[in-house]
């Protein structure tokens, strides 16, 4: 009876402790099973991606359709390229689609916002969106309000 | 005269050094027998049940208390700092990284070595100075296979299970005291947790942090227990040194791993 208490214990600790493994994978970290071959590439060129990272939200009206994969620097057109998958669900995004690097909040994180333009043929794998609005920065927003108005007086 | 002391003094210090070398090779070959002399299932599994017990289901208690506090102290010193950027809702999002990442695993390291580990130390100690060893080895029963390696296994297995608990026990306590307590939106406590954790990189570098430390702890307390001075003087400097050891290894790993994880190259 003791031995049994024993085992009885030990596998309620095992199964707790495999539980709260499962939380932090489910609940947490937010894990979904969903496989990661529904989704497709796409790239954009911005003048200034300061603050965008990887794991960025790529979102349209608000909901999120797909994350930032990589960002590097164009050698050839001096901007920033980002890929972006995309959940293959959203597969009729027309070609003059504009991305914008947007801030959530004043301080908060940057994201991805796609809105749609009005073009018969759609984005496909690989495909580079060309309208694109760089991130805005503080820095330069004051700088320009005041030079203007400076430039008032 | 003063040559010669001169000498001497080369001479011991050299010596302790050989002894410090000595003694990390023979806790090496130690660990390789426990872990590769294991032939023949034979009755290991009950042992190992004992051991999980022991080892693993008696620390649920130390663990789930501890684990609560300082996921509570945690949300009210994040709420406190983020108050004043007013960005207290990102308060679940810190409370949830700060213990998957490095309190989770570290603190039941440490209560581990403190709980379990000098336990084991002063158990295999014992055993050792009241010659209970040599009689098994005297009736033909090997003593790293029927005592250190069922041990050994126990802390590999409960370790990451008792951080796993303790997470989530903490990012639970930390969520009443930052939603039901300080008021902050329950939506977006647990909303900013799920969007800035991700599996990977936090949650299985968290646990991938836990094996190796529950490696490092258990290891040492075992060895220090098996290779202790069978006195009951030695049996204590056994214990002291588990512990002091066992904690100093988990804090220096933890900063290497946690540069080769989180530290970008």
């Amino acid at each position: 009876m003791r031995i049994r208490a024993v085992e009885i214990s030990v596998g309620v600790f095992l199964l707790a402790g495999i539980l709260a493994l499962l939380l932090l994978a489910l609940r947490v970290s937010g894990l979904t099973v969903a496989n990661s071959t529904d989704t497709y590439k796409l790239i954009a060129h911005f003048d200034n991606i300061a603050g965008l990272t990887t794991r960025a939200k790529v979102t349209m009206a608000g909901v999120a359709v797909g994350k930032v994969v990589a960002i590097d620097f164009d050698t050839e057109t001096y901007t920033g390229r980002v890929t972006m998958e995309v959940q293959s669900r959203v597969n009729n995004l027309p070609t003059d689609t504009t991305a914008s690097i947007l801030t959530a909040g004043l301080l908060g994180e940057k994201y991805i916002s796609f809105s749609v333009g009005g073009e018969d043929d759609v984005l496909k794998d690989g495909d580079v969106i060309y309208d694109t609005q760089s991130s805005l920065v503080l820095e330069e927003l004051i700088g320009k309000f005041l030079m203007n108005s400076v430039n008032q007086d | 005269m003063v040559h010669k002391s001169f000498l001497d003094r080369i001479a011991l210090f050299g010596r302790s050094g050989l002894d410090i070398i000595e003694s990390m090779g023979r806790s090496l070959i130690f660990l390789w027998h426990v872990l590769i002399g294991r032939g023949g299932a034979g009755t290991g599994l009950h042992l190992l049940v004992k051991q999980l017990y022991s080892v693993g289901v008696l620390s649920l208690a130390i663990i789930i208390v501890s684990g609560l506090f300082i996921g509570m102290v945690l949300a009210l010193q994040g709420y406190s700092i983020l108050v004043d950027f007013g960005s207290e809702q990102a308060v679940g999002q810190m409370v949830a990284l700060t213990l998957l990442r490095e309190l989770g695993p570290v603190v039941t390291a440490l209560l581990f070595a403190g709980r379990a580990g000098s336990a084991l130390t002063a158990e295999i100690g014992n055993m050792k100075s009241t010659e209970q060893l040599s009689s098994l080895e005297m009736i033909g029963v090997d003593p790293l296979k029927y005592i250190i390696a069922p041990r050994l296994w126990a802390g590999f297995i409960s370790m990451p299970l008792l951080a796993a608990i303790f997470s989530v026990v903490g990012i639970w306590g930390g969520a009443m005291v930052a939603v039901d307590w300080l008021g902050v939106y329950e939506g977006s406590y647990w909303g900013n947790m799920i969007n800035s954790v991700d599996f990977y990189d936090d949650v299985l570098n968290g646990v991938i942090k836990s094996v190796v430390f529950a490696f490092v702890v258990t290891w040492v307390a075992v060895y220090q227990g098996y290779d202790c001075e069978p006195t009951s003087e030695g049996i204590s400097r056994a214990t002291t040194r588990t512990v002091v050891y066992a904690s100093l290894a988990v804090l220096g790993l933890d900063f290497i791993l946690t540069a080769l994880m989180f530290g970008d190259f």
